[in-house]
């Protein structure tokens, strides 16, 4: 797969198609790999991967990227494409100036579960399907395959691309992974354990802002916690309580945008499951106001922003709420 | 730091009975900026007025915070007051302690507490606020009639009448509503249609009324002065400028076994039909439903005999885009489904009918010609029983909890026309009570008991059931003599409750109007602004705010007519400074203020900025239209980036607020 992205990558750039390229390249370990522009094919043949490693959504980066002088082609794996759709949809992206080369992706492997299993010093990954052989500087060692899928992977929309100017390989099916079932055993705990359950994960956040800066949806021009103005920046550092209250006021933001893309989750230092937030508003808004994915359609207009006459009245919410 | 002076009001006792007023002049006196802080038993008076005015000039206040009513009853009177004393009447805040507070509350001590908190909120917001000028936006002189019943068009006669330009938009074919399809009215018994059907001419003739017949209102924009209003006319495959409406397409169409809507079902109409005789504007229709051509593509009778061409298959639906200053709501009423009430057999027996559906069997141009007949077996009926309240008054979840106030009185004269013509029937009326207020009401109810014999019995029907010989066997009680009674009757005619017509629920969503639980439009003030919703510039007319006779729902259409000429004789009127602003450094340019806005007040402009960074972007911002835009706050909470703050109303002034009240 990742020769045949390089060669079309190439041809792309031959043919002036496109100027540049985003894809992933390798970090400083063999198990970190990192978004990356390539602008010539002797920088492809170098650095560019895409493998089981290579997690992370670009979509996010084209803000930037398609505002620039010349067309940018995009590897994006199907669930990056939801955001992209999504960041059109909210004239965050220039559409016209990304090339979008949908690539098929099978689950992604999370090095943190290979290390938590105590493999350590890998320097590479190999992956039969079934199980995972890794090479490391003290020999080699395995693990079964379905123990080191990244969480985000465990809860997969399917491997359909919803945008895309061409594609490598073949598109594939949705699928139902039961992504709401953890959701719903949330709400069946009492409220005071649903809370001391969020305490005692909130409460592990170091207010790095590494989900914030990583949420496709969270695009702001100028971040309210970041604007003195806004005066939220100093409530939300205030004390304890108040630092948790920032991940409830993001999943506020970006409640009816969020795609559950599940990039906040994966780049979490502390492994706080903060994508369960945000799923919990998908699973409130598909029940209260119909099925609703977020970046299904690049002109998909959110029940949460939108105004219609089928509107259903407020106290019908409140009552579907509280059944 | 703002020089800020409180006033609260006692309301007489509305206030001061349950809230210490002292108290809270006394604690807001204390806050941040507060110079004044006084109590008064009336401050909306002339005295309470000079009081606020006065002591703006004395301790030069730049800020006025009134503990009082709502906002709703009193703001512009202390804007005025304020403004009349040299102070921005945006500089003037009301914390509501009567309809919020004293009202709702028993106990003193909590009221007391609580009246303060909501002062406080008013002081940290006003400490906020900022001068504002209101601006003025042109009116449309033309009005806009939703629904062509008696009330649409009483009220477009009277908007014509003073000189302006009226449109009607009626969904069904032809002007005219319920009242078209009455026999008698009461109380004095002259001819619906008689009274009717001129009035109706008069709206077609009217150079200034225009008739939008068989097309509904599909979009409403706009606020007042300037509704944009786009109305679907349906297609009626039948050109209206062409047809004359000689009816020879009715004539021979070849599908005549459709149910004729007009007559209750009692008889059958062609798929090409004109409504009835004096249908305005006189023009077939073809039902799509139901027509052979339309549905097979075989047929085409209709277009052959048309000696005018005016049947066109290919019609589409069109639309109409048009402003309006004024929109007077006449959507009107439909009398409640019976399916639910299977007591009374309406759905076993076709001679249990409804006191429409009599309406009818007794008019001359009925199924009948007027004479009284079974629609079972097309006999005389020589016992009649008629059951009040069906549906109304009623406590469960089947009928209404309201009195339809029209029953008691169409009853009486339907008894009365009975043994008026036919003295050899016999008549009961079951009823809880009768209830006959209204000018020579009662004497006509003790006409139909005192000299046409009718038996009023007061107490419920509990049972009809269909028997084996035709008749209907009736169980009830009589509470006066505490009987049981067993009546063979020939015809039982149930009185249904009345409840608002079914559009009227999506129209009030298009309008931003409300509605109460049973459906019919909130007035803007029950006693004194009886025929305005609280919505500016539109107005109600007729049975869509609750049930009403002809006479009061003709008075209440020249109402709403005069509340809409009011309105259309003035050239501009003040806007509401209250509107929504961007903060171009902070817009993301994403749409998510102009999916929500339902005024269609947020476009996007593509603006050149330089970053923080030096470079220059061409960046996606809204641009609220200040003029089109209502102040309602939708986009501001909708807005990812806080970007989006309305005037008045801003976030940080709603925060000032919260912390105020929190602390």
């Amino acid at each position: 797969m990742q020769e045949a992205m390089i060669k079309r990558a190439k041809e792309l750039l031959a043919e002036g198609i496109v100027n540049r390229v985003i894809g992933w390249k390798r970090g400083e370990f063999a198990y970190d790999s990192t978004p990356a522009i390539f602008e010539t094919p002797e920088e492809l043949e170098r650095d560019f991967v895409y493998d089981d490693l290579t997690a992370s959504n670009l979509s996010k980066y084209l803000i930037k990227e398609s505002r620039k002088a010349g067309k940018i082609l995009a590897f994006l794996k199907p669930c990056d494409t939801y955001s992209l759709n999504q960041l059109t949809c909210e004239h965050r992206v220039i559409r016209e100036n990304i090339h979008v080369i949908g690539i098929p992706c099978d689950p992604k492997i999370d090095a943190e579960k290979i290390k938590a299993k105590g493999i350590s010093g890998i320097l590479g990954i190999k992956n039969d399907g079934v199980d995972l052989t890794i090479d490391t500087i003290y020999g080699k060692e395995s693990m079964p395959v379905s123990e080191a899928i990244m969480e985000k992977c465990l809860s997969c929309k399917g491997k359909k691309h919803v945008t895309y100017d061409e594609l490598i390989g073949e598109d594939g099916e949705l699928c139902d992974s039961g992504r709401f079932d953890m959701v719903a055993e949330l709400e069946a705990m009492t409220a005071q354990e649903r809370y001391d359950f969020w305490r005692s994960q909130l409460s592990k956040c170091i207010r790095c802002n590494a989900c914030r800066n990583v949420c496709p949806a969270c695009t702001c021009e100028k971040c309210v916690f970041d604007n003195d103005a806004s005066g939220i920046a100093n409530k939300a550092a205030a004390d304890s309580f108040e630092e948790n209250m920032f991940h409830i006021i993001r999943a506020f933001h970006v409640a009816g945008r969020c795609t559950d893309c599940g990039e906040c989750s994966r780049v979490c230092p502390q492994n706080i499951p903060l994508h369960m937030l945000n799923r919990k508003f998908i699973k409130d808004i598909n029940e209260l106001y119909g099925t609703y994915q977020a970046g299904e359609k690049p002109d998909s207009v959110s029940p949460l922003t939108s105004y219609t006459l089928d509107d259903c009245e407020a106290s019908i919410v409140h009552e579907r709420g509280t059944e | 730091m703002r020089k800020i002076g409180v006033f609260v009001c006692h309301c007489g006792t509305n206030i001061a009975a349950t809230v210490d007023v002292k108290a809270v002049a006394e604690a807001l006196g204390h806050e941040p900026g507060v110079v004044v802080s006084c109590e008064y038993q009336y401050m909306c008076s002339e005295s309470g007025q000079e009081l606020i005015k006065d002591s703006i000039k004395k301790h030069g206040l730049t800020g006025v915070v009134i503990c009082s009513c709502s906002p709703r009853m009193h703001e512009n009177t202390f804007r005025k007051a304020a403004a009349s004393a040299g102070l921005n009447p945006y500089l003037v805040e009301i914390a509501n302690i009567r309809e919020q507070c004293s009202w709702i509350h028993k106990d003193i001590a909590s009221a007391t507490e609580k009246a303060i908190i909501l002062g406080k909120a008013a002081v940290a917001k006003i400490h906020l606020n900022t001068p504002l000028t209101a601006g003025e936006s042109p009116v449309a002189k033309k009005a806009l009639v939703i629904g062509g019943g008696i009330a649409g068009i009483q009220t477009a006669l009277d908007i014509a009448e003073a000189g302006f330009e009226v449109d009607i938009v009626e969904k069904k074919p032809t002007i005219g509503g319920k009242m078209a399809q009455l026999d008698k009215t009461f109380p004095t018994l002259d001819c619906a249609a008689c009274i009717l059907t001129p009035k109706m001419v008069e709206c077609a003739q009217n150079e200034k009324i225009h008739i939008y017949s068989y097309s509904e209102v599909t979009e409403v924009k706009g606020f007042v002065g300037s509704f944009n209003v786009t109305i679907k006319k349906k297609a009626r495959f039948v050109d209206e400028t062409k047809c004359t409406g000689c009816g020879l397409c009715t004539e021979k169409c070849p599908m005549k076994k459709v149910p004729n809507e007009f007559n209750m079902g009692f008889d059958n109409r062609s798929a090409v039909y004109i409504p009835f005789a004096q249908a305005v504007p006189k023009v077939a229709v073809i039902d799509p439903a139901n027509c052979m051509m339309l549905k097979t593509g075989k047929c085409g009778v209709c277009s052959k005999v048309c000696t005018v061409g005016a049947i066109d298959y290919k019609q589409q639906d069109t639309y109409i885009n048009e402003t309006y200053g004024a929109i007077v709501v006449a959507t009107g009423y439909d009398p409640i489904d019976l399916g639910k009430y299977d007591e009374f057999a309406y759905s076993q027996s076709p001679d249990v009918i409804t006191s429409l559906e009599l309406e009818r069997l007794m008019n001359a141009a009925g199924p009948d010609g007027g004479t009284l007949l079974r629609p079972s077996d097309k006999k005389h009926p020589h016992t009649i029983v008629f059951v009040q309240c069906v549906g109304s008054r009623c406590d469960d979840s089947r009928g209404k909890p309201y009195c339809s106030k029209i029953c008691c009185m169409y009853t009486a004269k339907h008894a009365m026309l009975i043994r008026e013509k036919y003295p050899d029937t016999d008549v009961y009326v079951f009823y809880i009570d009768v209830r006959t207020p209204g000018k020579n009401f009662d004497e006509f109810y003790r006409r139909a008991v005192e000299q046409y014999n009718v038996h009023y019995i007061k107490g419920m029907v509990g049972k009809v059931e269909p028997k084996a010989d035709g008749k209907l066997s009736v169980q009830a009680s009589d509470l006066i003599s505490r009987e049981q009674l067993h009546i063979d009757a020939d015809l039982v005619v149930l009185a249904a409750a009345i409840e608002p017509d079914k559009t009227a629920r999506p129209l009030a969503t298009m309008l931003t109007t409300q509605m109460d639980t049973n459906d019919f439009f909130t007035e803007a003030h029950p006693k004194l602004r009886p025929v305005e919703s609280a919505t500016a510039g539109i107005f109600l007319s007729g049975a869509c705010q609750g049930p009403k006779d002809i006479p009061e729902t003709v008075a209440q259409a020249s109402a709403a007519a005069s509340k809409a000429i009011g309105l259309l004789c003035k050239n501009s009127i003040t806007c509401n400074p209250c509107v929504a602003h961007s903060d171009e450094l902070m817009c993301n340019g994403c749409s998510s203020c102009e999916k929500v806005c339902p005024y269609g007040a947020i476009t996007y402009i593509n603006k050149e900025f330089t970053m923080p960074d030096r470079t220059v972007a061409l960046r996606r911002v809204a641009s609220v239209n200040p003029a089109v835009c209502q102040g309602c706050g939708a986009c501001t909470v909708a807005c990812p980036s806080g970007a989006m703050d309305l005037n008045g109303f801003s976030n940080s002034q709603i925060m000032a607020e919260v912390d105020a009240i929190c602390k």
